[in-house]
């Protein structure tokens, strides 16, 4: 849960980013694509979250999301949780790899299975399927398995 | 004398390697027997679990998660029920609490004894030192086809609850087994620690050092043998673990020998943890009354846990049906894997195997 | 008391006088040349028949301690006890498809299974299994053993390269590495030994160490156990199997051979493996001498108790790298082989042969440079202690979550 307390230091801090409080279960922090990188980069300079514990993508009706769980090791705080949206058509969001280097793999499997492009990704290629596979499985579109089972 | 024309050799190691923990491959670049660089190649063993998971209700999950780390099928079980418990606001009731703990560190138990045997296989062992370590892995395993009648995929934790009260006959059972565990750890100590051979292999080997652990992801014992002293456990205490008296055992310099040090001193702290949680065991339900049809409200949720192999998290989003709208897990395995190039290049053919193994990894969690 | 010693007397020689009485049966239908050639060929098909006959007792023996070291039965299912689990593993390999790869080198591929088998059984010819009980005493007994051991390398190495797979080229160069090094510091070691003999011929330093009234193991402690370890690593055993090991390089040189090809690499390791014991027991222990049993039996006792030493160390100890594994050979056992054969020439001939005078001051002699070298040693072994630290706290207290 991202505290409200980070959340207004953030937005003092970037005046210019149009950031938007998600509030839920875990309360978020919304930032638009195209400031990711800057806000990436200062929560782990000054904020110190030098973990990024998860990029998630999701396929929403509308748009794609991509979540990323950042935490501190050394406050051992966190989380803080940033939400970028990316349009249906041609999704892409700018890669945080140069900030975390764990996020290599976590990029490129989000690209895999959901097909958002990460933009200055040193290395997007496909990671769990293999090179040439048509579509990404994990897209609410993407035919699933055609037999039908039921627990009752 | 002028300088011999060399080259490098590629060697395709696997998918199908006898120690490559599954099927798993790498692509070596040698220069003779020195190993310039490594690329990691997965997905031999990808199924799409988050997609069937999408599919599946709520329920049908949980056996399903077993299916990810299958050396320690409790961990993964926990992690997701607790995380849906947080989606829906379930308390399940003290006693299950204490039960999980038990099943959950008895777990991580079995899972440091596999990995320290099979590390030790992979030096060369013959196979010795992981018999011992199974037969101890295989008493653990027994109490739980006694609690639930199976012994890799046991399906036993509820949302809200345990699937059954412990048995007739556990508590004594399990008590001796947490008496007499650390005299095995001893004794698979004294045969293994201070041997020359291993340590000849094994110190200064793929050091890690602390701030490139942190900067690859890394968490669990490979975090820890570099020196952070990192546990969810601690640092953001789930479930009752807030209870319990233990120690993080931490490395010094962040090699092969570090984490296997860091490994057993682990399995001790578990069953200090075991220890403690049987003595304060309480009476009561162990389930809270379970509906037929489990529909948790709208929202995400991230919930992470400790598992043997490192933070092992379900990132959940609910949209109010019968089934999760996305079920992503975040394996510690398929992260800390991510951290082998790095420490492979320089090294030798035989440390690469070495350090698969003191990584720890299980295809089925990294491939999902 | 005369006629037991009688019996004893004749089962001891029971193998020579049964050679005897089948040369002197030849002798009476066939020329001399023809006897000599005869029984030639008849010792060297005993010697071949032994050593594959040893194999399926030495496997099955192998077998069963592995399986008591590592807390199971071991092989329990066919024939009693499961002592014919060999036979049937034979019938398997020699049943089983003979597969040469396509890309293989073929000549040198089907050759290179043939060849380090060769080697294996004339060690054999030289080595007195018991009183009287030796093919040819040579008179160069220990040089051919080291010319004829060495060849085996090249057949090994034939079968790394020709495979024409990376894993099998990396296998037979680091046999070749391996064997090239640790040939010096196993010679040298034994070199001592042939100091105070006087002689190469095995029989000879057999009956050496009978003048002595002491097996050589008590004089060159520090040679036997150098010899031992070189020995070892000169057949790929535990834990110098490197040119093997199947949790890195899968199988190293012999990766792509199967059926009868791969029996063949099989029945060379257990021999050789069996020949450095046997080769230890002479030359150490005072080959075929001992009290009450048989020469042969003392030979044969004496020559599996050391390969249980091998089959042990292949249980329990983990396998060295590449590169420990060439400074242990040169930095560790040539220094201290050529040490000890300093030592032993010195005391050789200052104090006088086949005394226990000269024997205590060998003994002494090699006892010194063990010391030496633990002096040496354990300040490091000691400082090179490691352990976890244990941090302590309580957890981080969590915010109020709903």
């Amino acid at each position: 849960m991202t505290s409200q307390e980070t959340f207004d230091r953030l937005v003092a801090r970037f005046p210019g980013f149009e950031l938007e409080y998600v509030e839920g279960k875990d309360p978020a922090v919304l930032v638009k694509a195209e400031n990711l990188v800057e806000l990436a980069q200062n929560l782990r300079d000054e904020e110190e979250c030098d973990y990024c514990s998860s990029i998630t993508g999701v396929d929403y009706p509308e748009h794609f999301e991509v979540v990323y769980h950042l935490y501190s090791m050394k406050k051992e705080g966190g989380p803080v949780i940033l939400k970028v949206r990316a349009e249906r058509e041609k999704p892409h969001v700018p890669s945080v790899t140069p900030i975390w280097r764990g996020a290599n793999w976590q990029e490129r499997e989000v690209w895999d299975l959901m097909g958002i492009r990460f933009d200055d990704h040193p290395d997007l290629r496909r990671v769990l399927l293999w090179e040439g596979y048509e579509g990404h499985p994990l897209r609410k579109d993407f035919p699933g398995p055609q037999d039908e089972y039921t627990f009752s | 004398m002028t300088k011999l024309k060399t080259e490098t050799v590629t060697l395709n190691m696997g998918p199908h390697h006898p120690s490559t923990h599954g099927v798993f491959r790498l692509i070596l670049t040698l220069d003779g027997e020195t190993v310039v660089d490594v690329e990691p190649v997965v997905g031999y063993l990808h199924r799409n679990h988050e997609k069937i998971g999408e599919k599946n209700n709520w329920i049908q999950n949980t056996p399903f998660t077993d299916r990810l780390d299958y050396i320690s099928p409790m961990n993964n079980e926990f992690a997701y029920v607790l995380a849906v418990e947080k989606l829906a606001e379930i308390d399940p009731p003290e006693r299950a609490k204490y039960i999980r703990i038990i099943m959950v560190e008895l777990n991580r138990v079995a899972n440091h004894l596999i990995s320290i045997g099979f590390l030790l296989n992979e030096l060369g062992c013959f196979f010795t030192p992981m018999f011992y370590a199974l037969r101890w892995r295989e008493m653990i395993v027994d109490l739980y086809e006694m609690t639930c009648g199976s012994r890799m995929m046991p399906n036993y934790f509820w949302i809200g609850g345990v699937s059954a009260d412990l048995p007739e006959g556990f508590l004594p059972e399990c008590k001796e087994l947490v008496s007499a565990l650390p005299g095995f750890l001893d004794e698979m100590e004294q045969l293994i620690t201070e041997n020359e051979i291993l340590q000849m292999r094994c110190k200064n080997v793929a050091i890690l050092p602390p701030e490139v652990a942190t900067a690859f992801g890394c968490t669990g014992p490979l975090l820890r043998a570099s020196g952070v002293p990192y546990d969810v456990r601690r640092a953001e205490p789930y479930s009752i673990y807030d209870r319990f008296d233990f120690d993080i055992p931490i490395g010094t310099v962040g090699d092969v020998y570090d984490r296997y040090l860091v490994r057993i001193a682990e399995a001790r702290q578990s069953v200090r943890i075991v220890d403690q949680a049987l003595r304060d065991l309480p009476e009561g339900e162990t389930a809270t009354p379970k509906k037929r049809k489990f529909k948790p409200p709208e929202g995400d949720i991230y919930h992470r846990t400790e598992a043997p192999k490192g933070e092992l998290g379900f990132y959940l989003v609910s949209d109010g049906t019968e089934n999760p709208y996305r079920y992503r897990i975040r394996a510690p395995s398929f992260v800390n894997l991510q951290a082998l190039p790095y420490m492979c290049r320089g090294n030798k053919i035989a440390d690469v195997v070495v350090v698969i193994g003191s990584i720890d990894i299980t295809m089925g969690e990294v491939d999902r | 008391m005369q006629s037991i010693q009688g019996i004893l007397e004749f089962i001891d020689q029971i193998f020579v006088n049964l050679s005897f009485w089948f040369s002197s049966l030849l002798a009476n239908y066939l020329p001399e040349w023809a006897v000599t050639f005869i029984m030639m060929f008849a010792t060297v098909l005993v010697l071949i028949v032994f050593g594959l006959a040893s194999i399926i007792w030495i496997n099955i023996f192998e077998r069963k301690i592995l399986g008591r070291i590592q807390d199971r039965y071991g092989p329990n299912r066919f024939g009693p006890w499961g002592l014919l689990q060999c036979v049937a593993d034979m019938v398997k390999l020699l049943t089983k498809e003979d597969i040469t790869p396509s890309r293989a080198d073929r000549l040198i591929f089907n050759l290179a299974a043939v060849v380090p088998i060769v080697p294996t059984f004339m060690i054999l010819a030289v080595l007195p299994f018991g009183r009287g009980m030796v093919a040819t005493d040579l008179s160069i007994g220990f040089l051919y053993i080291v010319a004829v051991g060495s060849l085996g390398t090249i057949g090994i190495f034939m079968a790394g390269w020709s495979s024409n797979n990376k894993y099998s080229i990396l296998g037979g160069m680091r046999t070749v590495a391996q064997m090239v090094s640790y040939e010096i510091p196993m010679v040298l070691s034994v070199v001592g030994v042939i100091l105070l003999v006087g002689s190469l011929s095995m029989v000879s330093i057999v009956e050496a160490q009978g003048q002595w009234r002491l097996p050589f193991i008590v004089l060159q402690p520090l040679a036997f156990v150098l010899y031992f370890t070189a020995a070892i690593a000169e057949v790929n055993r535990s834990p110098f199997d490197l040119p093997e090991g199947e949790s890195e390089i899968v199988a190293g040189y012999h990766i792509e051979y199967s059926g009868i090809k791969f029996a063949m690499f099989l029945l060379a390791e257990y021999v050789n493996a069996f020949s450095i014991c046997a080769i230890a027991t002479t030359v150490f222990l005072g080959g075929w001498q001992g009290p009450i049993l048989p020469s042969w039996a003392w030979f044969f006792l004496k020559a599996y108790a050391l390969y249980f030493l091998l089959i042990w160390l292949r249980g329990t100890l983990p396998r060295l790298r590449v590169d420990q594994l060439m400074n242990f050979a040169w930095k560790t056992l040539v220094p201290l082989a050529l040490a000890n054969l300093m030592v032993t020439a010195l005391v050789a001939k200052l104090v006088p042969q086949h005394s226990l005078v000269g024997a205590i001051a060998l003994l002494a002699a090699n006892l010194v440079i063990i010391v030496c070298i633990v002096i040496v040693k354990y300040p490091r072994w000691k400082q090179d202690k490691r352990e976890v630290v244990l941090v302590s706290r309580p957890p981080t207290p969590q915010m109020e979550s709903s």
